[in-house]
């Protein structure tokens, strides 16, 4: 029975923090999308980068709507932050996973809000590099 | 005499109530309306507008107030459904009494906050719609804090 306990609390040690390292089942599915479509338009592809995420995320493109020129529009310059839709005036849940464990879980909705957020930002419609950039700084914020 | 003051407190209390005043809307029950009209501004409650405005707005979806809010053709017939038989017109229930009385016989507005109804409510100075909470008319809850549920009566 001890036994049995001690086995059991061992696992649980080895497992608790690999479970937080672990992404989202769901989040990694789609980012594994993102990574085929992205190997297929250019085949020098290799992996996602935080580092393009975040220049997404903070670049003003002034190529969009006058009223988002930047994801931080409406996100803020913390995407932990609570935003606000600069049209609506709604508030926004925040974009980080680390305080929100649901964003980037529901390709439907992940692709739909791409598909607005970067034609009223970008002007234009979001790569799949672009959008796994994107995901995975949010994921690491 | 008893009797009498049970009937005027019963009144009264009747009065206060929001349930009983006209600025409410019937609050949305649908999951799928409340999500997707509620994604980008708070959903609307369908008693504000008539059924065939919904029924325009849900064919125009693609230039929603200059935005594309177009959805998959399940989920717009779906929420068409929904808004259509409970427009202000269907219902006629709290503060549709007064806005569908604006509305022509024949026609779709699209602005809730075009309607005469809304406007005699709302003469403010130009510095409280400037109020950065506010940035627009439409923002029901920068001062209606239980507009979601389709309680307008804390004016």
């Amino acid at each position: 029975m001890i036994r049995k306990l001690s086995i059991l609390a061992v696992i649980a040690v080895i497992a608790a923090p690999s479970l937080s390292w672990a992404g989202d089942p769901a989040r990694d599915s789609i980012l594994a999308d993102y990574a085929a479509q992205a190997g297929k338009a250019d085949a020098a592809f290799s992996t996602f980068s935080v580092k393009r995420g975040e220049t997404l995320f903070r670049t003003k493109w002034a190529s969009g709507d006058p009223r988002t020129p930047s994801c931080t529009s409406c996100h803020t310059d913390n995407p932990r932050n609570t935003g606000q839709n600069a049209k609506t005036g709604r508030p926004i849940d925040p974009v980080a996973v680390s305080v929100n464990a649901s964003r980037f879980t529901n390709r439907d909705d992940v692709e739909k809000q791409f598909g607005r957020d970067c034609k009223s930002v970008l002007g234009r419609a979001c790569t799949a590099l672009e959008k796994g950039d994107y995901i995975t700084f949010m994921a690491g914020q | 005499m008893i009797m009498r003051y049970t009937l005027i407190l019963a009144a009264l209390v009747a009065a206060a109530s929001p349930a009983l005043a006209d600025g409410w809307a019937p609050k949305i029950t649908d999951p799928l309306v409340q999500k997707e009209c509620g994604s980008c501004h708070m959903a609307f409650q369908p008693a504000f507008l008539p059924a065939r405005s919904w029924d325009r707005m849900m064919n125009e979806l693609d230039n929603h107030f200059g935005e594309d809010a177009t959805l998959s053709a399940d989920k717009v017939s779906a929420i068409r459904a929904y808004l259509m038989a409970n427009a202000g017109d269907v219902k006629q229930q709290g503060v549709a009494r007064k806005y569908m009385r604006w509305v022509a016989p024949d026609g779709t507005p699209q602005s809730i906050t075009e309607n005469p109804a809304f406007l005699r409510k709302h003469r403010f100075p130009d510095r409280v719609w400037q109020d950065p909470k506010v940035v627009t008319k439409s923002n029901c809850l920068a001062c209606h804090t239980q507009a979601d549920i389709g309680n307008y009566d804390d004016d």
